[in-house]
């Protein structure tokens, strides 16, 4: 059997350095999905500047795979339009992560959802 | 960079002289204990010395002992055999917080026909006496009520139980596979008819450990062949792990040591903000402690811990879709954002230094992964 914990490099990487974590005071859109009755729960955060993501935040409460898939979500949204942020999806997030273990593949499925969450709020 | 292992209730680390001697019957004792020559009966007589120390430990008789490989097996066979082997009653009772082998060994029969009370805990994680009384039917078959929780380590009413059991002539069998060598144990005191213990747990070898079968129980075979250990568990006997379970059980406790360090990482954990213990203090197997951090995850905790060399163990799990909470810290209760960060330590050759450590690590880490969490402690119910 597979451990629930084989993760890659990058995982590890942004799971223990996590890249635009924290919180973004006067937010132009956030958007928060899961509940922590059913798992992982992720609150994205984002300042625009006109078509540009100026800065994007991210808090997660979930596993290292969820962790690092908010982390990774980030990092390919940051400075870029609107635009190509809106054609971001969670198959994007774990690709740019390597593989996922098959059991942590729904961990990673958070990310993108509220990316774009937090795009239709703003 | 040194290990803390403090994982202990998932496995132990063989004891030296276990070793030792484990390691003398694959070199010098080889022979198949069923074999009629010489060498056979010399491997024969180390099996037959082994089942007679061990049946003396538990206040038992040496034919009373069936040799398995195992805790998840002796669970099977005591549940499985007494199922098969007494057709015409149909119902089981156990507690929900059982280890997955009897659980998922009661949920088999359920489809098997049997039907299945299992009973709640209260928020302390114990099985009450009272409430297994009232579920006893005509036809219950078995009670079956673990010795020492796994996760949280609460210590189960086995004597009172075994006394309603046999009061109402209703066959008890208790999984002490976490309970054995740290707590005594007198088959006859604890009133039952069937016992699971694994060697792996008391610094034996893998792949070994015996259910004890009360004389005049009737249990059928689940695993058929050449009608080896009364023809209760056919297939070649283990004979360096029967020889290491023997020898484990010479094993010096560090009971008092080992408390009190323990005690020590109690207190020292809930000077952290936001922590509570899951489980009863007081009932508790002294190596263990289960503790939940509010706000975080504990697959998460537990990595960061890793990377540190320190080794635990966790109550959460990334389930096929979901994250999964601990099915015991749930039956006790565990608020909803302290039952995904829970720790399970569970202690060994551990001193105070590193004990000091491991309080510092995490929390280190509880600090960071709350960092990281949306949920924040200022907005709880946390102390
Ligand atoms: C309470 C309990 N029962 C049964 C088992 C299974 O034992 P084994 O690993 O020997 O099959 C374990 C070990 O995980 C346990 O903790
Ligand atoms: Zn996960």
């Amino acid at each position: 059997m597979e451990s629930n914990c084989d993760y890659t490099k990058a995982v590890f990487d942004h799971f223990q350095n996590p890249r635009n974590m924290g919180e973004i005071e006067d937010a132009d859109g956030v958007g928060t999905v899961g509940n922590p009755s059913c798992g992982d729960v992720l609150k994205v955060m984002l300042k625009v500047d006109g078509d540009k993501i100026e800065d994007v935040k991210f808090q997660t409460f979930g596993c290292a795979a969820a962790i690092a898939s908010s982390s990774m979500m980030t990092t390919l949204v940051k400075g870029k339009s609107l635009g190509e942020a809106k054609k971001v999806t969670n198959k994007d997030v774990a690709a740019a992560l390597g593989q996922l273990p098959p059991i942590k593949v729904h961990c990673s499925n958070l990310a993108a959802d509220a990316l774009q969450k937090a795009i239709g709020d703003l | 960079m040194a290990t803390i292992y403090l994982d202990n209730a998932a496995t132990t680390k063989v004891d030296k002289n276990v070793a030792e001697k484990v390691k003398k019957v694959f070199l010098d004792s080889y022979a198949n204990p069923s074999s009629q020559h010489s060498c056979g009966k010399e491997a024969r007589k180390l099996v037959e010395t082994a089942r007679e120390e061990i049946a003396n430990f538990i206040g038992a008789n040496p034919s009373e002992i069936i040799f398995t490989s195992g805790g998840t097996e002796s669970n099977n066979l005591a549940i499985r055999g007494l199922a098969k082997a007494n057709p015409e009653k149909k119902h089981i009772i156990t507690s929900v917080i059982e280890h997955p082998s009897v659980l998922e060994t009661c949920k088999d029969l359920e489809k098997q026909g049997f039907s299945v009370d299992y009973i709640g805990v209260n928020e302390e994680g114990i099985v009450e006496g009272a409430d297994v009384k009232k579920k006893i039917r005509k036809d219950t078959l078995l009670v079956s009520i673990m010795h020492v929780n796994n996760e949280i380590g609460t210590i189960q009413p086995i004597e009172e139980i075994g006394e309603v059991c046999k009061k109402k002539g209703v066959y008890f069998h208790s999984d002490c596979v976490q309970g054995f060598m740290k707590l005594g144990i007198d088959v006859r005191k604890m009133h039952v008819d069937l016992l699971s213990v694994s060697g792996h747990k008391v610094h034996a070898p893998k792949g070994i450990g015996f259910l004890y079968v009360r004389k005049g129980v009737r249990v059928s075979a689940v695993q058929t062949g050449g009608g080896q250990e009364n023809g209760l568990r056919s297939g070649t006997g283990n004979v360096p792990g029967i020889v290491g379970l023997a020898a484990a059980l010479s094993v010096k406790q560090e009971v008092t040591r080992i408390r009190k360090v323990r005690d020590l990482l109690v207190k020292e954990l809930l000077k952290i903000p936001g922590t509570r213990i899951n489980g009863s203090l007081k009932k508790r197997i002294w190596n263990n402690v289960n503790v939940s951090f509010y706000g975080i995850e504990g697959e998460s905790l537990m990595l960061m811990l890793d990377k540190e060399g320190i080794c635990v163990s966790t109550g959460s799990a990334c389930a096929s879709n979901k994250l999964s909470e601990s099915y015991v810290l749930k039956a006790i209760k565990v608020p909803e954002l302290y039952i995904h960060g829970s720790l399970r330590l569970t202690l060994g050759e551990i001193s105070e230094k590193d004990i000091k450590f491991v309080v510092s690590k995490i929390n280190e880490k509880v600090e960071k992964l709350r960092k990281i969490s949306p949920f924040k402690l200022e907005m709880s119910d946390g102390k």
